[in-house]
């Protein structure tokens, strides 16, 4: 098939950015979206023109590395599914795609289509761990786990924190991120301890670093690669909303 | 509680426990308002009972706190999340993700809030703070007050009048459909049983809300 892509390109983080059109021909089916850019950026190598930057690794759709802002939607128009999962066959021959990269003051543009996310790490620093001393290996159900609790923190347990829920929230909040980093944590025994100050200093930590208010639209769990619910927002802001009061 | 108002969820908190106060409001002045298609001398009771009512002086000043504060922290909270975002998108497909109503809630509320002084400066300044001439008493059961209920006709026969009052009360419920599940969801009253339950409710809610204030104007337009 053949396409034309709107790319967004931009030197560095100081620079103004703006779209390049490009034409591509021939794209296979059967290629994913970012195979489909490594061919364009070949082309473009010939041509003489710099190849456009974008983040991948793995390519299997578990880093969380990859996120692209395809024709209006995060990770593109399948659902959950990353940007490296997105399958040529969801286009059409002759279509128009604007590609962009995540918009968010916390998310600063490095070059073309990468952002820095490093906020999200900033975040896990600030609380996103367990510090206790856990001791060895316990016995086997010696600590009893309701199989809810360890469904749920393992729910939680697949963000994979590629930004999705940041990109795509029309308030670029973080909470679906933070909320699932709380929630796996606060639903097991060695987590549960510090879940009070870790609710606290994660959001003390996001709203620094300029993520918006949540205003509970729900977008991101239906464009999170993961199906991350926002059930995972109720029980962060019950955690914080709990630890406060104590305080 | 220290700078518990500083961070983002404290700030929604206080948007949240507003906003329900502001749903439980409305239910009661849905019911005094239903009054009116009973009889002119059902509703001037009723209207009576709510001007005299002792407990009247407590929540009116309660209420009118309960807007500006809804309103002061929308505003801040809006205005942080625009700053969230300094480029916008260029192409943006969020119909898929989210409704409408979700994503304009500002709007939405800011529609409600001139539906909100068009209303007072009809009725409760009129009524209340000018004392206007054109309100006669009215004896029912023996006791004197004021006669609402004509004045209340007299502005529903007016048909550009009732299309303002059903706007506004198509606006207000589409606010409410999703700020009735959405407070529960910020105060943490809610997880993934309940989250279809309390969606549920707020669509049947702010379909009472919408329905209910509608028909009052219909009625007077009709009959």
């Amino acid at each position: 098939m053949d396409l034309t892509l709107k790319v967004w390109r931009q030197k560095d983080a100081s620079s103004k950015g703006k779209f390049e059109t490009y034409s591509i021909s021939d794209v296979s089916k059967d290629s994913s979206f970012l195979e489909m850019l490594d061919v364009l950026n070949e082309q473009l190598i010939r041509e003489n023109i710099e190849p456009i930057a974008f983040d991948h690794d793995c390519r299997e759709g578990i880093c969380g590395s990859c996120g692209l802002f395809i024709n209006g939607r995060a990770h593109g128009p399948d659902y959950e599914t990353t940007t490296c999962q997105l399958h040529m066959r969801k286009f059409k021959h002759g279509d128009t795609i604007v590609i962009e990269p995540w918009r968010a003051k916390a998310f600063p543009v490095i070059k073309d289509l990468m952002v820095d996310r490093s906020a999200f790490d900033k975040i896990l620093q600030s609380g996103g761990f367990v510090s206790v001393n856990t001791g060895g290996v316990p016995d086997a159900n010696a600590i009893p786990i309701p199989k809810e609790a360890a469904d749920e923190a393992m729910d939680a347990a697949t963000c994979i924190g590629c930004g999705a829920c940041v990109a795509t929230c029309k308030n670029a909040s973080a909470m679906l991120f933070v909320s699932a980093k709380v929630s796996q944590l606060a639903l097991l025994p060695q987590g549960k301890l510090e879940a009070q100050r870790r609710a606290k200093s994660m959001v003390a930590k996001m709203d620094e670093l300029g993520f918006g208010n949540c205003s509970n639209t729900g977008a991101c769990e239906v464009e999170c690669p993961k199906g991350i619910s926002i059930a995972h927002i109720a029980r962060f802001n019950r955690e914080f909303l709990k630890a406060k009061i104590n305080d | 509680m220290s700078n518990i108002f500083n961070a983002s969820i404290g700030r929604k908190l206080l948007m949240s426990i507003t906003g329900l106060f502001l749903i439980l409001f409305l239910l009661v002045h849905l019911t005094i308002n239903l009054f009116l298609l009973f009889g002119s001398d059902a509703y001037n009771q009723a209207a009576h009972f709510m001007a005299t009512n002792p407990m009247i002086k407590i929540i009116e000043p309660t209420l009118a706190i309960g807007f500006l504060v809804h309103i002061i922290y929308a505003t801040i909270l809006t205005l942080q999340n625009q700053k969230a975002r300094p480029e916008k998108y260029t192409a943006r497909s969020a119909g898929n993700s989210s409704t409408w109503s979700s994503r304009n809630m500002y709007f939405l509320g800011f529609t409600v809030l001139i539906f909100l002084v068009i209303h007072l400066l009809d009725f409760y300044v009129k009524i209340k703070i000018l004392h206007d001439e054109s309100i006669k008493d009215v004896v029912v059961n023996g006791e004197t007050m004021h006669d609402t209920y004509t004045l209340v006709q007299a502005k529903f026969e007016i048909w550009w009048f009732d299309l303002i009052y059903i706007l506004g009360a198509i606006f207000l419920s589409l606010h409410l459909s999703h700020g009735f599940w959405s407070a529960f969801q910020t105060i943490g009253i809610n997880n993934s049983h309940w989250m279809k339950r309390l969606k549920t409710i707020a669509i049947i809610y702010s379909l009472i809300i919408g329905v209910g204030f509608s028909i009052i104007p219909l009625y007077f337009l009709v009959f």
